[in-house]
C-alpha cells in the first residue's frame, strides 16, 4: 500500500452566479468548484468544501455526517468554528450532500492513522491511494464512534484554521500590515494598534484569492473557546416541537404508501401469491412481487398493511425451514470442536507457548459462555421514500451511509450514480443498523413498478424479524494461574471475527496467550450493532477476568488494576471509577457491586454497576458510575450523553435481549417480545469525564461493551452466580437457588 | 367523511371504521410530529391526548375520537412562537438524542404534570414507563420533567 502525504492544492475561480470560491482542499485534488453548485447559494463564499460565508456573516460548515442524537452536527461545526475563531451565534450547519467528494477520506484514513487495519470488508479492495478508495467504495459513513476523532480532528479544525489564516492574510494585504499584528475573533478580523476591523464576509473575497496555507496552525487546547463547552446542540428545539423530520416524515407530492413482507426463513423466496388487486381492496393500488418479498401499495399505510396481512402468501422451503436456536448453538459448538481438533482454527494472537505454561499452573480457570442474537430495534422503524422517474431516481432516507445508498441505487436500476438523488433525513435511532441498504433497495424495486413516489414503511414485525443481528456465539475461556494467583497463561477460543480487528484483545499483562477463533457458517444475517465485536468481547473478557480475580482470591478491581500497571490511562480511568463508586463501602444484603472496563474506538471506559437481586430472583440495576478517558471530549455533556445512550442500549440487551430462531425464522416481534430498558428499570448513571489530552476518542459506542459484565460481575458479587449465558433473564437467580450453587 | 377535530381546527378525513388515529393524523392531516414505533401501544411514540388523557393513537380507532379534542405535539403550545414548559424544559435540559420517541415522550410528561404537577421519582417512573427511548434518555426526561415541576411551582405559587 502506497503511503498518502496530505497535500493541499491551491486554485480559485468564479462560478456562475457570480459566487466566489477559494478552492483549497483539506485532501488531495481541488474540489471546491465541485462542491460549490451543491452546498452554496448565489453571494456565498465557499472557502473551502467544509465551510461557506454568507453576506451577513454567517459561516456555514458542511457536515458530511447523519444526526442520529449523537450530536455530530453541532460537535464538528464547534471543532471548525473554534479553529476559524468563527461567531458561534452566527453559525449554521447543513449536511454534506451524498456526494464522492464528501466521501470519508478522514475516518478511513483513521482507521490506519490510528495504528489499526482496514476493516475486513474493504481491505482487499484498498488500490493504494486513499481518496480514490474511498470514493470507489462510495465510503460515506457515519460509524465507528469516528466523527470527532477522525472528520472532526483532520477535516474540520484543519478547514476552519486553514479558512481564519487565508481571511487574515487578505485584511493584512489590504491594510498592508503584518499579519502577526493582527487578531480574530467572533468573525471578525482587527488590527489594533490601527483600531481596523472588518468581517469575515467583508474579507471573503480577498481571501479569494490567498494562497491556501497547506499547514495551517492548529490551536492547543489552551487556546479553544469553543471545544470542550456544551453549546446547545443545533438539532433539539425541533425534536421537542414535532418539526424535527425524519425519514418516516418525508411526504412528497403524489405519493402513496407500502409496506412489506419478507420472506420468513432468511434465503427463501416467494413459492406464490396472487398479485391481483380486487374491487373489494379499498385503497389499494398495486400489489408487487420481489421474488423474496411480496409488498403493497395503497393510499394509505393501514390500507397496505390490513391487505398485505390478509394476503395468502406461500414461501419455498429451504435447507434451514426446521433450523431452531439449539441446533444453530450446536453446529457452532461442533464447529468448534472440529476446528480444534482439526487443527483448522484461525489465530488472532499468540504469545509464547500456552499449552506448557498450562501445564505449569496452580489454579485453572475454565468456562464457556454463550451469547445470543441481538436486533437493533432503532425507535423508528425502517423506511425509505422512493421516486423512479424519467431515468432517474429519488430517495428520501435517514442513513448513515447516503453514498452507499446512492451506489446501490444506481446498481439496482442500472443507471449512473448522478441520476441519483439521496435526500438524508434525521435518523431516528442508527445504532450500525442504518448503514445498510436493504430497506432503499426494496423501496426502489417497490417504486420502479408505478410512476408516482412510494414511501415504504416497514411494521414493527418486519423491523425486528428482517434485522442485521449481532452474531450468537459461543466462547471457550481457559486460564492458568500461579501460586500467588497471577495469571500465566490464557487461551481463548471464540467464533466469529469481524471487527474492530482488535477486539478480542485483552488489555491485561498476561504472558503466554493463544486467541484463536472458528468462522461456521449461519444463514443469520449480520450486522454492525453498537460497537460491533467489542459488544461480544467487552463481555466474554470482563466477565472472564472477574472469574480469574475470584479464583486468586483478589479483589476485582485491583486485579485488573495490578494486570494493568503498564497502561498509565487504565490506571487512571481504574482509580476514577473506584473513587466515585465507592468501591469497597458496604451495600445492604442482596445488593453487589461489579467492575468491568475495556478500551474501543479509541476511549477507555470503566463502569461500576451496583445491583439487587431479589429473594425472587429479580435484578434491578440501581446505579451505574462510569470513568471515561476520552482523550479530549469536544462536547462534554454531549458526550455524557453518548455514555448514558451506551449503557441504556447495552443494559437492555443484557438484561432481555435475545433474537431466537424458531423454524428458520425470528421467534420475536415487537417490544412484548424483545423488551427494552424502560423508565422504570432505568439506573441512575454518573459519568465523570478524564480529559488526559490523548487523541479524541469515539463517544457512541465505547461505553456499551462493558455494561453488561459490569451487571453480572456485581450479580456473582450478591449471589454467587456467574452469568455465562445472556440474557441475564434466562438465569434462575432465586435465593434457593443461590444456597446450592 | 369523518370531521375530527385537531388542536382546535376542522380536518375533514376518510376514515374507515378501523383505521387508528395515528394514520389519519399523519398521513392525511400531514401532522408528523406523532409517531409511529411498534403499532401495538408498546412503545408510546404515539402518544396523543383526546380531551386531555393520553392515548395510544396507533391502536385508537380515528372514528372514536370524532366529537372529542385531539392534541398532537404541534399543539401543546399556546402559539407557534411560543414553547410549553415542558418543551422548553426538554431544550433547558438537552434531553433528546435522535428525538424519535421524545414527541410522545412530551406528550405523556404533559398529563402527567397537568394532573399531579410535583411527582415524585416513583410517580415519574409509573407514569413514563410506558414511552420507549431507545437511545436511553430516561435520566434526563426525568431531569426535565422535574425541571419543568419546579417552573410550574414557581410560575403558581400555592
Amino acid at each position: 500500500m502506497k503511503k498518502w502525504t496530505r497535500r493541499a492544492f491551491i486554485g480559485a475561480g468564479v462560478l456562475a452566479g457570480g459566487t466566489l470560491v477559494i478552492g483549497i482542499a483539506i485532501r488531495p485534488g481541488n474540489r471546491s468548484s465541485k462542491v460549490a453548485g451543491l452546498i452554496a447559494s448565489e453571494g456565498e463564499t465557499v472557502m473551502n468544501i467544509w465551510l461557506k460565508i454568507a453576506p451577513d456573516n454567517t459561516v456555514t460548515a458542511i457536515i458530511p455526517h447523519a444526526e442520529m442524537g449523537q450530536g455530530v452536527h453541532t460537535a464538528l461545526a464547534m471543532m471548525l468554528a473554534d479553529e476559524m475563531d468563527a461567531d458561534w451565534s452566527n453559525m449554521k450547519f447543513q449536511e454534506a450532500p451524498a456526494d464522492k467528494e464528501y466521501a470519508n477520506y478522514t475516518l478511513l484514513k483513521g482507521f490506519i492513522a490510528g495504528n489499526a487495519t482496514f476493516p475486513k470488508f474493504i481491505e482487499e479492495t484498498i488500490d493504494g491511494v486513499f481518496l480514490t478508495a474511498v470514493k470507489s467504495l462510495n465510503f460515506q459513513i457515519t460509524g465507528g464512534s469516528a466523527s470527532v476523532r477522525f472528520t472532526g480532528q483532520q477535516a474540520m479544525r484543519i478547514a476552519g484554521a486553514a479558512a481564519k489564516s487565508m481571511l487574515m492574510q487578505a485584511a493584512a494585504d489590504t491594510w498592508k500590515v503584518p499579519v502577526d499584528e493582527l487578531t480574530a475573533q467572533n468573525s471578525i478580523i482587527s488590527h489594533p494598534s490601527s483600531k481596523r476591523s472588518a468581517t469575515f464576509a467583508e474579507l471573503a473575497p480577498a481571501a479569494a484569492k490567498v494562497n491556501i496555507p497547506t499547514q495551517p496552525k492548529l490551536k492547543s487546547p489552551g487556546e479553544f473557546t469553543l471545544m470542550g463547552t456544551s453549546q446547545p446542540r443545533f438539532d433539539i428545539p425541533a425534536k421537542v416541537t414535532g418539526e424535527a423530520q425524519f425519514g418516516m416524515d418525508v411526504q412528497v407530492p403524489g405519493m402513496k404508501y407500502a409496506t412489506i413482507k419478507a420472506a420468513p426463513v432468511f434465503g427463501s423466496k416467494v413459492k406464490s401469491v396472487d398479485t391481483t388487486v380486487s374491487s373489494s381492496q379499498q385503497g389499494v393500488k398495486k400489489i408487487v412481487n420481489l421474488g423474496d418479498a411480496v409488498a403493497v401499495i395503497a393510499d394509505g399505510y393501514w390500507q397496505a398493511k390490513t391487505t398485505l396481512d390478509a394476503l395468502p402468501i406461500e414461501f419455498e422451503a429451504t435447507e434451514n425451514s426446521g433450523l431452531n436456536q439449539e441446533e444453530i448453538m450446536d453446529r457452532y459448538r461442533k464447529a468448534m470442536d472440529t476446528d480444534l481438533a482439526d487443527g483448522n482454527l484461525d489465530t488472532h494472537f499468540k504469545d509464547g507457548d500456552a499449552a506448557k505454561a498450562f501445564e505449569k499452573s496452580t489454579i485453572l480457570v475454565e468456562a464457556e459462555y454463550q451469547l445470543p442474537f441481538l436486533a437493533h430495534a432503532t425507535m423508528e422503524p425502517m423506511n425509505c421514500t422512493a421516486w423512479v422517474h424519467d431515468g432517474k431516481c429519488e430517495l428520501w432516507c435517514g442513513s448513515q451511509n447516503p453514498l452507499g445508498v446512492r451506489a446501490a441505487a444506481a446498481e439496482l436500476l442500472e443507471i449512473d450514480i448522478d441520476q441519483v438523488t439521496v435526500h438524508n433525513q434525521l435518523l431516528g435511532g442508527g445504532f450500525g443498523r442504518r448503514s445498510e441498504t436493504d430497506v432503499m433497495k426494496q423501496a426502489i424495486l417497490i417504486a420502479k413498478e408505478v410512476e408516482y413516489p412510494v414511501k415504504l414503511i416497514w411494521s414493527r414485525e418486519e423491523d425486528t424479524q428482517h434485522d442485521v443481528y449481532r452474531e450468537a456465539t459461543i466462547s471457550r475461556m481457559k486460564a492458568g494461574l500461579d501460586e500467588s494467583g497471577l495469571p500465566i497463561a490464557y487461551a481463548h477460543q471464540f467464533i466469529f471475527k469481524h471487527h474492530p480487528p482488535e477486539a478480542a484483545d485483552i488489555p491485561y499483562t498476561i504472558p503466554n496467550q493463544l486467541i484463536q477463533y472458528s468462522s461456521p457458517a449461519s444463514h443469520v444475517p449480520w450486522g454492525n450493532w453498537r460497537s460491533v465485536d467489542h459488544s461480544t468481547h467487552g463481555f466474554l473478557t470482563e466477565s472472564f477476568i472477574d472469574e480469574m480475580a475470584h479464583a486468586a482470591k483478589q479483589d476485582p478491581f485491583g486485579y485488573r488494576k495490578s494486570l494493568t500497571k503498564d497502561n498509565s490511562r487504565f490506571q487512571r480511568v481504574l482509580d476514577m471509577v473506584y473513587e466515585k463508586s465507592n468501591w469497597g463501602n458496604p451495600l445492604p444484603a442482596n445488593w453487589g457491586r461489579g467492575i468491568a472496563i475495556a478500551q474501543s474506538f479509541g476511549s477507555i471506559v470503566a463502569e461500576v454497576a451496583e445491583v439487587e437481586v431479589s429473594i425472587d430472583g429479580k435484578v434491578k440495576v440501581h446505579r451505574v458510575v462510569c470513568a471515561v478517558d476520552p482523550g479530549f471530549a469536544i462536547h462534554p455533556n454531549g458526550f455524557i450523553a453518548q455514555m448514558e445512550s451506551g449503557i441504556i442500549y447495552g443494559l437492555a440487551a443484557a438484561m432481555t435481549g435475545e433474537i431466537t430462531i424458531e423454524n428458520g425464522a425470528v421467534a420475536q416481534s415487537n417490544f412484548h417480545n424483545y423488551p427494552v430498558t424502560r423508565m422504570n428499570e432505568a439506573p441512575k448513571i454518573e459519568t465523570h469525564i478524564i480529559n488526559s489530552g490523548n487523541p479524541p476518542g469515539g463517544g457512541g459506542e465505547p461505553s456499551t461493551p462493558v455494561i453488561a459484565p459490569a451487571v453480572t460481575n456485581a450479580i456473582f458479587d450478591a449471589t454467587g452466580i456467574r452469568i455465562r449465558q445472556l440474557p441475564i433473564s434466562k438465569n434462575d437467580l432465586r435465593a434457593s437457588i443461590r444456597q446450592t450453587t | 367523511m369523518t370531521s375530527l377535530t385537531i388542536n382546535g381546527k376542522e380536518y375533514k378525513v376518510d376514515a374507515t371504521a378501523d383505521i387508528p388515529l395515528l394514520w389519519v393524523i399523519r398521513e392525511q392531516c400531514g401532522l408528523t410530529g406523532t409517531k409511529f414505533g411498534c403499532g401495538i401501544a408498546q412503545c408510546g411514540a404515539c402518544t396523543v391526548h383526546l380531551d386531555g388523557q393520553p392515548v395510544r393513537s396507533c391502536v385508537t380507532p380515528a372514528i372514536s375520537a370524532e366529537g372529542k379534542n385531539i392534541t398532537t405535539i404541534e399543539g401543546i403550545a399556546t402559539d407557534k412562537n411560543t414553547l410549553h414548559i415542558v418543551q422548553q424544559a426538554w431544550i433547558e435540559e438537552q434531553t433528546p438524542q435522535c428525538g424519535y420517541c421524545q414527541s410522545g415522550q412530551i406528550m405523556s410528561a404533559v398529563t402527567l404534570l397537568n394532573e399531579n404537577p410535583s411527582p415524585s421519582d416513583e410517580e415519574i417512573d409509573a407514569a413514563m414507563s410506558g414511552n420507549i427511548c431507545r437511545c436511553g434518555m430516561y435520566g434526563r426526561i426525568k431531569s426535565a420533567i422535574k425541571r419543568a415541576s419546579a417552573t410550574l411551582q414557581s410560575s403558581n405559587p400555592l
